[in-house]
Protein backbone atom coordinates (compact mmCIF):
# COMPACT_ATOMS: atom_id res chain seq x y z
CA UNK A 1 0.00 0.00 0.00
CA UNK A 2 1.40 3.32 -0.72
CA UNK A 3 1.98 5.75 1.96
CA UNK A 4 0.84 9.08 -0.18
CA UNK A 5 -1.55 9.75 -3.44
CA UNK A 6 -1.08 12.43 -5.53
CA UNK A 7 -3.93 13.41 -7.67
CA UNK A 8 -4.37 14.84 -11.14
CA UNK A 9 -6.30 15.92 -13.18
CA UNK A 10 -6.07 13.73 -16.66
CA UNK A 11 -7.15 17.28 -18.87
CA UNK A 12 -4.32 19.40 -16.99
CA UNK A 13 -1.65 17.17 -18.71
CA UNK A 14 1.90 17.43 -17.23
CA UNK A 15 1.86 20.94 -16.63
CA UNK A 16 4.00 22.38 -14.14
CA UNK A 17 1.92 22.15 -11.22
CA UNK A 18 1.58 18.47 -12.15
CA UNK A 19 5.47 17.97 -11.59
CA UNK A 20 5.76 20.09 -8.67
CA UNK A 21 2.59 17.98 -6.68
CA UNK A 22 4.45 14.72 -8.02
CA UNK A 23 7.80 16.48 -6.44
CA UNK A 24 5.84 17.16 -3.04
CA UNK A 25 4.95 13.33 -3.06
CA UNK A 26 7.76 11.83 -4.00
CA UNK A 27 9.89 13.97 -1.16
CA UNK A 28 6.95 12.85 1.25
CA UNK A 29 7.14 9.41 0.69
CA UNK A 30 10.55 9.00 0.76
CA UNK A 31 10.44 10.99 4.47
CA UNK A 32 8.42 7.72 4.92
CA UNK A 33 9.81 5.45 3.30
CA UNK A 34 7.04 4.43 1.53
CA UNK A 35 5.84 4.42 -1.84
CA UNK A 36 4.11 7.40 -3.89
CA UNK A 37 1.36 6.61 -6.31
CA UNK A 38 -0.06 9.12 -9.29
CA UNK A 39 -4.02 8.59 -9.31
CA UNK A 40 -4.72 10.18 -12.48
CA UNK A 41 -8.64 11.29 -13.15
CA UNK A 42 -10.21 11.69 -16.60
CA UNK A 43 -8.64 11.71 -19.96
CA UNK A 44 -4.84 11.42 -20.04
CA UNK A 45 -2.91 11.68 -23.02
CA UNK A 46 0.21 8.83 -23.29
CA UNK A 47 3.22 11.60 -22.90
CA UNK A 48 1.50 13.04 -19.56
CA UNK A 49 1.23 9.25 -18.31
CA UNK A 50 5.11 8.69 -19.46
CA UNK A 51 6.27 11.78 -17.60
CA UNK A 52 4.06 10.44 -14.37
CA UNK A 53 5.86 7.41 -14.46
CA UNK A 54 9.17 9.11 -13.97
CA UNK A 55 8.00 10.44 -10.33
CA UNK A 56 5.76 8.06 -9.00
CA UNK A 57 5.35 4.22 -8.05
CA UNK A 58 2.69 3.42 -9.62
CA UNK A 59 0.13 5.09 -12.10
CA UNK A 60 -3.26 4.49 -11.51
CA UNK A 61 -5.65 5.85 -14.51
CA UNK A 62 -9.30 6.15 -13.69
CA UNK A 63 -11.45 6.19 -16.35
CA UNK A 64 -14.42 6.22 -16.90
CA UNK A 65 -16.63 8.30 -19.19
CA UNK A 66 -18.92 10.27 -16.55
CA UNK A 67 -15.02 11.79 -15.62
CA UNK A 68 -14.66 13.27 -19.59
CA UNK A 69 -15.67 16.53 -18.26
CA UNK A 70 -15.07 18.05 -14.50
CA UNK A 71 -18.17 17.11 -12.13
CA UNK A 72 -17.25 17.78 -8.71
CA UNK A 73 -19.73 14.94 -7.62
CA UNK A 74 -18.69 12.28 -10.09
CA UNK A 75 -14.84 13.38 -9.20
CA UNK A 76 -15.25 13.12 -5.66
CA UNK A 77 -17.05 9.72 -6.36
CA UNK A 78 -13.92 8.01 -7.95
CA UNK A 79 -11.46 9.78 -5.90
CA UNK A 80 -13.00 8.60 -2.82
CA UNK A 81 -13.37 4.98 -4.46
CA UNK A 82 -9.86 5.07 -5.73
CA UNK A 83 -8.25 6.51 -1.83
CA UNK A 84 -10.36 4.33 0.12
CA UNK A 85 -8.90 1.15 -2.10
CA UNK A 86 -5.36 2.18 -1.35
CA UNK A 87 -5.59 3.71 2.25
CA UNK A 88 -2.99 6.36 1.56
CA UNK A 89 -1.57 8.53 4.76
CA UNK A 90 -1.68 11.33 3.07
CA UNK A 91 -3.19 12.50 -0.38
CA UNK A 92 -2.15 15.24 -1.95
CA UNK A 93 -4.02 17.36 -4.57
CA UNK A 94 -2.76 20.62 -6.37
CA UNK A 95 -3.86 24.40 -6.13
CA UNK A 96 -6.08 24.61 -8.76
CA UNK A 97 -9.86 24.91 -8.43
CA UNK A 98 -11.20 21.61 -8.86
CA UNK A 99 -8.26 20.64 -6.31
CA UNK A 100 -9.73 23.21 -3.79
CA UNK A 101 -13.26 22.50 -4.24
CA UNK A 102 -12.36 18.95 -3.64
CA UNK A 103 -9.85 18.37 -0.95
CA UNK A 104 -12.45 19.26 2.17
CA UNK A 105 -14.90 17.40 0.88
CA UNK A 106 -12.93 14.01 -0.01
CA UNK A 107 -11.45 14.15 3.34
CA UNK A 108 -14.93 14.34 5.13
CA UNK A 109 -15.82 11.32 2.91
CA UNK A 110 -12.43 9.60 3.54
CA UNK A 111 -12.83 9.99 7.42
CA UNK A 112 -9.75 12.06 7.69
CA UNK A 113 -8.79 15.68 7.75
CA UNK A 114 -8.07 18.44 5.42
CA UNK A 115 -5.38 21.40 5.00
CA UNK A 116 -4.93 23.50 2.16
CA UNK A 117 -2.62 26.06 0.52
CA UNK A 118 0.46 23.92 2.17
CA UNK A 119 3.81 25.17 1.36
CA UNK A 120 5.42 22.38 2.91
CA UNK A 121 4.24 18.68 4.21
CA UNK A 122 5.81 16.56 6.53
CA UNK A 123 5.22 13.60 9.57
CA UNK A 124 5.88 14.79 13.10
CA UNK A 125 4.82 13.20 16.00
CA UNK A 126 3.00 10.15 13.75
CA UNK A 127 0.89 13.13 12.08
CA UNK A 128 1.02 15.04 9.06
CA UNK A 129 1.47 18.97 9.41
CA UNK A 130 1.10 21.32 6.80
CA UNK A 131 2.76 24.59 6.58
CA UNK A 132 0.62 27.58 5.24
CA UNK A 133 0.14 31.38 5.47
CA UNK A 134 -2.61 33.43 7.96
CA UNK A 135 -3.74 36.30 8.91
CA UNK A 136 -3.06 37.03 4.80
CA UNK A 137 0.08 36.00 4.68
CA UNK A 138 1.00 37.56 7.97
CA UNK A 139 1.58 35.17 10.19
CA UNK A 140 2.87 30.89 9.42
CA UNK A 141 0.48 28.14 10.93
CA UNK A 142 1.85 24.57 11.29
CA UNK A 143 -1.84 22.69 10.52
CA UNK A 144 -1.49 19.18 12.53
CA UNK A 145 -4.22 16.89 10.63
CA UNK A 146 -5.51 14.32 13.55
CA UNK A 147 -6.97 12.22 11.45
CA UNK A 148 -5.72 10.02 8.81
CA UNK A 149 -6.03 10.01 5.62
CA UNK A 150 -4.73 13.74 5.74
CA UNK A 151 -6.03 15.60 2.28
CA UNK A 152 -3.95 18.66 1.66
CA UNK A 153 -4.36 20.68 -1.51
CA UNK A 154 -0.29 22.44 -1.92
CA UNK A 155 1.26 25.27 -3.65
CA UNK A 156 2.64 22.66 -6.37
CA UNK A 157 3.34 25.52 -8.67
CA UNK A 158 5.91 26.54 -6.21
CA UNK A 159 7.78 23.19 -5.77
CA UNK A 160 10.19 21.50 -7.12
CA UNK A 161 9.67 18.49 -9.59
CA UNK A 162 10.98 15.01 -8.20
CA UNK A 163 14.51 14.20 -10.43
CA UNK A 164 13.80 11.27 -12.41
CA UNK A 165 13.75 7.71 -11.96
CA UNK A 166 13.13 4.35 -13.41
CA UNK A 167 9.38 4.50 -14.58
CA UNK A 168 6.52 3.45 -12.02
CA UNK A 169 4.08 0.50 -13.40
CA UNK A 170 0.59 1.93 -14.85
CA UNK A 171 -2.73 0.59 -13.86
CA UNK A 172 -6.02 0.93 -15.37
CA UNK A 173 -8.84 1.26 -13.45
CA UNK A 174 -12.34 1.03 -14.13
CA UNK A 175 -14.75 2.18 -11.49
CA UNK A 176 -17.92 1.84 -13.25
CA UNK A 177 -19.55 5.15 -11.80
CA UNK A 178 -23.12 5.76 -11.05
CA UNK A 179 -24.08 9.13 -13.07
CA UNK A 180 -24.79 11.98 -9.99
CA UNK A 181 -27.83 13.28 -11.17
CA UNK A 182 -27.47 16.33 -9.02
CA UNK A 183 -24.92 18.86 -10.79
CA UNK A 184 -24.30 19.24 -14.38
CA UNK A 185 -22.29 21.39 -16.73
CA UNK A 186 -24.64 23.55 -18.82
CA UNK A 187 -21.85 25.81 -20.36
CA UNK A 188 -18.13 27.17 -19.71
CA UNK A 189 -15.52 29.50 -21.27
CA UNK A 190 -12.12 29.35 -21.29
CA UNK A 191 -10.08 33.11 -21.65
CA UNK A 192 -8.69 34.20 -24.56
CA UNK A 193 -5.60 32.57 -24.28
CA UNK A 194 -2.29 35.11 -24.15
CA UNK A 195 1.08 33.11 -23.77
CA UNK A 196 0.75 30.71 -20.86
CA UNK A 197 -1.44 30.82 -18.00
CA UNK A 198 -0.48 33.72 -15.05
CA UNK A 199 -0.07 30.78 -12.12
CA UNK A 200 2.38 29.23 -14.55
CA UNK A 201 4.23 32.12 -15.43
CA UNK A 202 8.01 32.04 -14.80
CA UNK A 203 8.56 35.95 -15.35
CA UNK A 204 5.49 38.47 -14.62
CA UNK A 205 5.58 42.11 -14.49
CA UNK A 206 2.89 43.79 -12.24
CA UNK A 207 1.39 47.13 -11.47
CA UNK A 208 -0.30 48.71 -8.62
CA UNK A 209 -2.29 51.31 -7.66
CA UNK A 210 0.71 54.13 -7.60
CA UNK A 211 0.62 53.91 -11.95
CA UNK A 212 -2.63 56.06 -11.15
CA UNK A 213 -4.52 54.79 -14.05
CA UNK A 214 -5.15 52.05 -17.05
CA UNK A 215 -2.98 54.42 -19.73
CA UNK A 216 0.71 53.39 -18.09
CA UNK A 217 -0.01 49.67 -18.11
CA UNK A 218 0.29 49.96 -21.89
CA UNK A 219 3.82 50.91 -21.00
CA UNK A 220 3.91 47.77 -18.73
CA UNK A 221 3.18 45.52 -21.29
CA UNK A 222 5.34 46.61 -23.57
CA UNK A 223 8.00 46.30 -20.71
CA UNK A 224 6.47 42.37 -20.35
CA UNK A 225 6.57 41.79 -24.10
CA UNK A 226 10.31 42.45 -24.64
CA UNK A 227 10.72 40.42 -21.04
CA UNK A 228 8.82 38.16 -22.91
CA UNK A 229 6.65 38.51 -19.06
CA UNK A 230 3.08 37.63 -18.40
CA UNK A 231 1.45 40.86 -16.69
CA UNK A 232 -0.73 41.32 -13.74
CA UNK A 233 -1.57 43.32 -10.94
CA UNK A 234 -2.98 44.74 -7.73
CA UNK A 235 -6.13 43.90 -6.32
CA UNK A 236 -6.40 48.23 -6.31
CA UNK A 237 -5.11 48.24 -9.66
CA UNK A 238 -8.43 45.44 -10.90
CA UNK A 239 -10.77 47.37 -8.05
CA UNK A 240 -10.56 50.64 -10.10
CA UNK A 241 -11.14 48.98 -13.07
CA UNK A 242 -7.52 49.54 -15.18
CA UNK A 243 -7.02 46.04 -15.76
CA UNK A 244 -8.84 43.01 -16.29
CA UNK A 245 -9.93 41.05 -12.86
CA UNK A 246 -8.21 38.02 -14.01
CA UNK A 247 -4.83 39.30 -13.56
CA UNK A 248 -5.37 39.87 -9.96
CA UNK A 249 -2.65 38.87 -7.57
CA UNK A 250 -2.79 38.51 -4.12
CA UNK A 251 -5.18 36.54 -1.75
CA UNK A 252 -8.12 37.49 -3.44
CA UNK A 253 -6.78 36.53 -6.79
CA UNK A 254 -4.23 34.43 -8.27
CA UNK A 255 -0.96 32.93 -6.04
CA UNK A 256 1.76 32.48 -8.50
CA UNK A 257 5.03 31.24 -8.45
CA UNK A 258 7.06 32.99 -11.03
CA UNK A 259 11.03 32.94 -11.07
CA UNK A 260 10.91 36.53 -11.83
CA UNK A 261 8.45 39.07 -10.58
CA UNK A 262 8.62 42.38 -11.03
CA UNK A 263 6.39 45.00 -9.18
CA UNK A 264 5.98 48.39 -10.35
CA UNK A 265 4.36 50.77 -8.37
CA UNK A 266 2.82 48.54 -5.75
CA UNK A 267 3.28 49.19 -2.26
CA UNK A 268 2.98 45.47 -1.12
CA UNK A 269 0.19 44.50 1.12
CA UNK A 270 0.60 41.90 2.69
CA UNK A 271 -2.79 40.62 1.11
CA UNK A 272 -0.19 40.81 -2.10
CA UNK A 273 2.52 39.66 -0.78
CA UNK A 274 0.52 36.33 0.11
CA UNK A 275 -0.37 35.87 -3.46
CA UNK A 276 3.83 36.21 -4.40
CA UNK A 277 5.51 34.63 -1.63
CA UNK A 278 6.34 31.96 -3.62
CA UNK A 279 7.79 33.75 -6.27
CA UNK A 280 11.72 32.92 -6.51
CA UNK A 281 13.33 36.64 -7.21
CA UNK A 282 10.71 39.66 -6.30
CA UNK A 283 12.15 43.38 -7.33
CA UNK A 284 10.60 46.17 -7.35
CA UNK A 285 10.43 49.98 -8.72
CA UNK A 286 9.04 52.43 -6.41
CA UNK A 287 9.69 55.70 -5.45
CA UNK A 288 8.95 55.02 -1.83
CA UNK A 289 12.07 53.54 -0.22
CA UNK A 290 10.14 52.54 2.59
CA UNK A 291 7.18 50.77 0.43
CA UNK A 292 6.60 47.14 2.63
CA UNK A 293 6.87 45.91 -1.25
CA UNK A 294 11.19 46.17 -0.47
CA UNK A 295 11.12 43.98 2.52
CA UNK A 296 10.47 41.17 0.35
CA UNK A 297 12.52 41.84 -2.90
CA UNK A 298 15.95 40.87 -3.69
CA UNK A 299 17.02 44.08 -5.09
CA UNK A 300 14.77 47.03 -6.23
CA UNK A 301 15.06 50.54 -7.55
CA UNK A 302 13.66 53.42 -5.61
CA UNK A 303 12.45 56.01 -8.33
CA UNK A 304 9.52 56.96 -10.52
CA UNK A 305 8.52 54.36 -12.47
CA UNK A 306 7.70 56.72 -15.33
CA UNK A 307 11.06 57.72 -15.45
CA UNK A 308 12.44 53.83 -15.49
CA UNK A 309 9.87 52.06 -17.97
CA UNK A 310 10.83 53.14 -20.98
CA UNK A 311 13.94 53.20 -21.00
CA UNK A 312 14.28 50.27 -19.22
CA UNK A 313 11.78 48.24 -22.03
CA UNK A 314 14.21 49.44 -24.57
CA UNK A 315 17.43 48.31 -22.73
CA UNK A 316 15.81 44.72 -22.17
CA UNK A 317 14.83 44.63 -25.73
CA UNK A 318 18.01 44.71 -26.64
CA UNK A 319 19.13 42.11 -24.46
CA UNK A 320 16.53 39.87 -25.96
CA UNK B 1 -36.65 30.98 -2.11
CA UNK B 2 -35.10 30.26 1.26
CA UNK B 3 -31.36 31.73 1.19
CA UNK B 4 -29.12 30.89 4.71
CA UNK B 5 -25.89 33.07 4.30
CA UNK B 6 -23.44 31.66 6.57
CA UNK B 7 -21.43 34.66 7.92
CA UNK B 8 -17.80 35.04 9.60
CA UNK B 9 -16.11 37.87 11.73
CA UNK B 10 -12.76 38.05 11.73
CA UNK B 11 -10.10 40.60 12.70
CA UNK B 12 -9.73 43.03 10.35
CA UNK B 13 -7.27 42.16 7.62
CA UNK B 14 -6.33 45.69 7.07
CA UNK B 15 -4.26 46.08 10.09
CA UNK B 16 -1.04 46.93 9.21
CA UNK B 17 1.45 44.02 9.62
CA UNK B 18 4.08 46.51 11.92
CA UNK B 19 0.92 46.02 14.42
CA UNK B 20 -0.10 42.58 13.73
CA UNK B 21 1.05 40.21 16.85
CA UNK B 22 0.13 36.66 17.63
CA UNK B 23 -0.12 34.77 20.85
CA UNK B 24 1.78 32.17 20.81
CA UNK B 25 0.38 30.36 23.77
CA UNK B 26 -3.47 30.62 22.68
CA UNK B 27 -2.50 30.20 19.09
CA UNK B 28 -4.11 33.13 17.20
CA UNK B 29 -3.69 36.45 16.43
CA UNK B 30 -3.84 39.00 19.54
CA UNK B 31 -6.94 41.59 18.84
CA UNK B 32 -4.81 44.70 19.81
CA UNK B 33 -6.70 48.01 18.69
CA UNK B 34 -7.59 46.05 15.44
CA UNK B 35 -11.58 46.03 14.69
CA UNK B 36 -13.40 42.87 13.96
CA UNK B 37 -15.37 42.58 11.05
CA UNK B 38 -17.48 40.46 8.34
CA UNK B 39 -15.33 38.75 6.47
CA UNK B 40 -15.23 39.94 2.67
CA UNK B 41 -16.22 37.04 0.90
CA UNK B 42 -18.72 36.69 3.21
CA UNK B 43 -20.38 39.68 2.73
CA UNK B 44 -19.57 38.85 -0.81
CA UNK B 45 -22.18 36.23 -0.06
CA UNK B 46 -24.90 38.71 1.74
CA UNK B 47 -24.55 40.74 -1.33
CA UNK B 48 -25.36 38.07 -4.01
CA UNK B 49 -28.26 37.08 -1.22
CA UNK B 50 -29.59 39.96 -1.45
CA UNK B 51 -29.48 40.45 -5.41
CA UNK B 52 -31.21 36.92 -6.00
CA UNK B 53 -34.33 37.58 -3.21
CA UNK B 54 -34.85 41.50 -4.61
CA UNK B 55 -35.01 39.99 -8.29
CA UNK B 56 -36.93 36.78 -7.51
CA UNK B 57 -38.88 37.16 -3.56
CA UNK B 58 -38.15 34.83 -0.92
CA UNK B 59 -35.79 34.98 2.15
CA UNK B 60 -32.73 35.44 4.16
CA UNK B 61 -31.24 34.31 7.22
CA UNK B 62 -28.12 34.81 8.60
CA UNK B 63 -26.06 32.69 10.37
CA UNK B 64 -22.72 32.62 12.43
CA UNK B 65 -20.97 30.98 14.97
CA UNK B 66 -19.17 32.96 17.88
CA UNK B 67 -19.57 34.74 21.02
CA UNK B 68 -21.80 37.88 21.95
CA UNK B 69 -19.20 39.94 20.10
CA UNK B 70 -20.25 38.06 17.16
CA UNK B 71 -23.52 39.56 17.02
CA UNK B 72 -22.52 42.64 15.53
CA UNK B 73 -22.05 41.24 12.06
CA UNK B 74 -25.85 40.23 12.58
CA UNK B 75 -26.63 43.44 13.07
CA UNK B 76 -24.66 44.88 10.25
CA UNK B 77 -26.54 41.72 8.10
CA UNK B 78 -29.73 42.44 9.11
CA UNK B 79 -29.33 46.47 8.18
CA UNK B 80 -28.63 45.28 5.21
CA UNK B 81 -31.85 43.64 4.94
CA UNK B 82 -31.24 40.14 5.99
CA UNK B 83 -34.67 39.05 7.23
CA UNK B 84 -33.78 36.87 10.01
CA UNK B 85 -30.17 36.20 12.14
CA UNK B 86 -29.31 33.61 14.08
CA UNK B 87 -26.49 33.56 16.80
CA UNK B 88 -25.25 30.33 17.18
CA UNK B 89 -23.53 30.57 20.56
CA UNK B 90 -19.75 29.00 20.59
CA UNK B 91 -17.38 29.82 23.42
CA UNK B 92 -14.25 27.99 21.41
CA UNK B 93 -12.30 30.65 19.64
CA UNK B 94 -10.30 28.47 17.34
CA UNK B 95 -12.89 26.54 16.19
CA UNK B 96 -10.99 23.53 13.77
CA UNK B 97 -13.13 23.44 10.56
CA UNK B 98 -15.17 20.25 11.27
CA UNK B 99 -16.25 21.37 14.06
CA UNK B 100 -17.29 24.74 12.53
CA UNK B 101 -19.21 22.91 9.90
CA UNK B 102 -21.06 20.54 12.33
CA UNK B 103 -22.25 23.60 14.24
CA UNK B 104 -23.46 25.36 10.96
CA UNK B 105 -25.11 22.11 9.76
CA UNK B 106 -27.39 21.71 13.34
CA UNK B 107 -28.03 25.17 13.07
CA UNK B 108 -29.38 25.36 9.57
CA UNK B 109 -30.88 21.78 10.03
CA UNK B 110 -33.15 23.43 12.27
CA UNK B 111 -33.83 26.41 9.79
CA UNK B 112 -34.80 23.79 7.28
CA UNK B 113 -36.58 23.57 4.67
CA UNK B 114 -33.87 25.83 2.50
CA UNK B 115 -32.79 25.74 -0.94
CA UNK B 116 -29.55 27.30 -0.81
CA UNK B 117 -26.89 27.48 1.97
CA UNK B 118 -23.91 30.53 0.83
CA UNK B 119 -20.51 30.92 2.90
CA UNK B 120 -17.23 32.85 2.03
CA UNK B 121 -14.95 31.16 -0.38
CA UNK B 122 -12.48 31.12 2.72
CA UNK B 123 -11.56 33.85 5.22
CA UNK B 124 -9.48 36.67 5.84
CA UNK B 125 -7.83 35.10 9.09
CA UNK B 126 -7.04 31.14 8.66
CA UNK B 127 -8.38 31.27 5.35
CA UNK B 128 -8.91 27.14 5.41
CA UNK B 129 -11.55 27.70 2.65
CA UNK B 130 -13.07 24.27 4.27
CA UNK B 131 -16.24 25.40 5.62
CA UNK B 132 -18.84 25.53 2.03
CA UNK B 133 -17.23 21.86 1.11
CA UNK B 134 -17.25 20.08 5.15
CA UNK B 135 -20.59 21.85 5.10
CA UNK B 136 -22.56 20.15 2.53
CA UNK B 137 -20.94 16.81 3.42
CA UNK B 138 -22.10 17.40 6.69
CA UNK B 139 -26.10 18.20 5.01
CA UNK B 140 -25.50 15.82 2.27
CA UNK B 141 -25.86 18.12 -0.52
CA UNK B 142 -23.77 19.41 -3.33
CA UNK B 143 -21.32 21.67 -3.61
CA UNK B 144 -20.06 24.27 -5.93
CA UNK B 145 -17.09 26.39 -4.97
CA UNK B 146 -15.85 29.90 -6.42
CA UNK B 147 -19.11 31.11 -7.36
CA UNK B 148 -19.50 34.82 -9.08
CA UNK B 149 -23.54 34.58 -8.87
CA UNK B 150 -26.73 32.40 -8.55
CA UNK B 151 -30.12 32.16 -10.20
CA UNK B 152 -33.25 30.32 -10.48
CA UNK B 153 -33.04 26.97 -12.92
CA UNK B 154 -34.75 25.86 -16.06
CA UNK B 155 -37.81 24.23 -13.13
CA UNK B 156 -38.49 24.41 -9.45
CA UNK B 157 -36.20 22.88 -7.22
CA UNK B 158 -33.12 23.75 -9.05
CA UNK B 159 -30.39 26.38 -9.70
CA UNK B 160 -28.16 27.78 -11.82
CA UNK B 161 -24.90 28.71 -10.44
CA UNK B 162 -21.89 30.93 -12.75
CA UNK B 163 -18.73 30.02 -11.18
CA UNK B 164 -14.93 30.98 -11.68
CA UNK B 165 -12.13 28.67 -12.72
CA UNK B 166 -8.61 29.27 -13.24
CA UNK B 167 -8.89 30.24 -16.86
CA UNK B 168 -12.26 31.37 -16.84
CA UNK B 169 -16.13 30.32 -16.37
CA UNK B 170 -18.48 27.36 -16.13
CA UNK B 171 -22.09 26.93 -15.29
CA UNK B 172 -23.85 24.63 -13.62
CA UNK B 173 -27.44 23.44 -13.09
CA UNK B 174 -27.90 21.78 -9.65
CA UNK B 175 -30.89 20.31 -7.83
CA UNK B 176 -31.49 21.81 -4.29
CA UNK B 177 -30.82 21.91 -1.47
CA UNK B 178 -27.18 23.43 -2.29
CA UNK B 179 -24.08 24.69 -0.82
CA UNK B 180 -22.34 27.35 -2.71
CA UNK B 181 -19.18 29.09 -1.62
CA UNK B 182 -19.14 32.58 -3.14
CA UNK B 183 -15.64 34.34 -4.34
CA UNK B 184 -15.24 38.27 -5.22
CA UNK B 185 -16.63 39.48 -8.19
CA UNK B 186 -17.48 42.73 -9.57
CA UNK B 187 -21.14 42.04 -9.43
CA UNK B 188 -21.06 41.23 -6.12
CA UNK B 189 -19.67 44.36 -4.33
CA UNK B 190 -21.37 44.72 -1.04
CA UNK B 191 -23.58 47.37 -0.71
CA UNK B 192 -22.98 49.51 2.06
CA UNK B 193 -26.17 50.16 4.84
CA UNK B 194 -28.05 53.14 5.23
CA UNK B 195 -27.52 55.11 9.05
CA UNK B 196 -31.45 54.86 9.44
CA UNK B 197 -30.82 50.92 8.43
CA UNK B 198 -28.16 50.18 10.78
CA UNK B 199 -30.14 52.10 13.92
CA UNK B 200 -33.01 50.09 13.32
CA UNK B 201 -31.23 46.52 12.87
CA UNK B 202 -30.89 46.73 16.78
CA UNK B 203 -34.19 46.66 17.74
CA UNK B 204 -34.98 43.71 15.90
CA UNK B 205 -35.52 40.18 17.28
CA UNK B 206 -31.89 37.85 17.07
CA UNK B 207 -32.25 34.38 17.15
CA UNK B 208 -29.34 32.52 20.09
CA UNK B 209 -28.74 28.92 20.20
CA UNK B 210 -26.50 27.53 22.33
CA UNK B 211 -24.44 24.76 21.57
CA UNK B 212 -26.34 22.00 24.11
CA UNK B 213 -29.36 23.25 22.41
CA UNK B 214 -28.05 22.07 18.92
CA UNK B 215 -26.45 18.76 20.49
CA UNK B 216 -22.63 19.92 19.90
CA UNK B 217 -19.70 18.12 22.12
CA UNK B 218 -17.59 21.44 22.82
CA UNK B 219 -15.27 18.45 23.24
CA UNK B 220 -15.36 17.59 19.36
CA UNK B 221 -13.21 20.14 18.46
CA UNK B 222 -9.63 19.74 17.41
CA UNK B 223 -10.23 16.23 17.03
CA UNK B 224 -10.06 17.07 13.25
CA UNK B 225 -7.26 19.39 13.51
CA UNK B 226 -5.29 21.54 15.80
CA UNK B 227 -2.53 24.59 15.03
CA UNK B 228 0.66 23.18 15.94
CA UNK B 229 2.46 26.52 15.82
CA UNK B 230 1.97 30.04 14.99
CA UNK B 231 4.49 32.41 14.65
CA UNK B 232 5.25 35.79 12.15
CA UNK B 233 7.68 34.65 9.87
CA UNK B 234 11.09 36.45 9.92
CA UNK B 235 11.79 37.74 6.61
CA UNK B 236 15.74 37.25 5.93
CA UNK B 237 15.17 38.92 2.57
CA UNK B 238 17.74 42.07 2.49
CA UNK B 239 17.15 44.29 -0.90
CA UNK B 240 19.82 45.27 -2.41
CA UNK B 241 18.72 49.15 -3.58
CA UNK B 242 20.26 49.83 -7.10
CA UNK B 243 22.34 52.55 -7.00
CA UNK B 244 23.77 54.48 -9.74
CA UNK B 245 24.96 58.23 -10.22
CA UNK B 246 22.42 59.26 -13.23
CA UNK B 247 19.12 57.94 -13.89
CA UNK B 248 20.56 55.84 -16.93
CA UNK B 249 23.34 54.03 -14.98
CA UNK B 250 20.69 52.84 -12.07
CA UNK B 251 18.05 51.61 -15.44
CA UNK B 252 20.91 49.60 -16.59
CA UNK B 253 22.14 48.11 -13.60
CA UNK B 254 18.22 46.81 -12.97
CA UNK B 255 17.89 45.68 -16.86
CA UNK B 256 21.19 43.93 -16.73
CA UNK B 257 20.24 42.13 -13.43
CA UNK B 258 16.76 40.96 -14.87
CA UNK B 259 18.41 40.12 -18.29
CA UNK B 260 20.67 38.07 -15.81
CA UNK B 261 17.66 36.33 -14.55
CA UNK B 262 15.57 35.78 -17.93
CA UNK B 263 18.99 34.36 -19.60
CA UNK B 264 19.06 31.68 -16.47
CA UNK B 265 15.42 30.67 -17.36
Amino acid sequence: MPDVVACLWGRAGMDRAAQGLLGAGRRLAESLGEKLHAVVVGPVDPAAVEAARTAADKVVLVEDELLAEYNAENYLAALTAVCGQLAPRAVLLGNDVYSQELTARLAHRLGGSAAGDAVDVAIADGQLRATRGVYGGKATAVIALAKTPAVVWIRARAMAPAPARAPGEVELLSLGLAQDSRVSLISSHADAKEGVRLEEARLIVSGGRGLGGPGPFEQLQALAAAMGAQMAASRAACDAGWVPASWQVGQTGKKVAPELYLAVAISGASQHIMGIADSKVICAINRDPDAPIFKHCRFGLVEDYQKVIGPLTAKLGQHA
Amino acid sequence: MNIIVCIKQILDPEIPARDFRVDGAKRQAERGSANLVTNIFCENALETALQVRDAHGGKITVVTCGGVEAEEVLRKALALKADEAVLLESPIENPDPLFVARTLAAGIRKLEPFDVVLVGREAGDWGAGQTGGLLAEELSTPCIAFAESFAPGTEPGRLQVKRQTDNGWEGFESSTPLVITITNHDKNVPRIPKTRDVMQSYRKPLTKWPLAELGIDVDSNGGYSHIADLFVPVKETHCEFLSGDTLEAKVDALAERLAGIIRSI
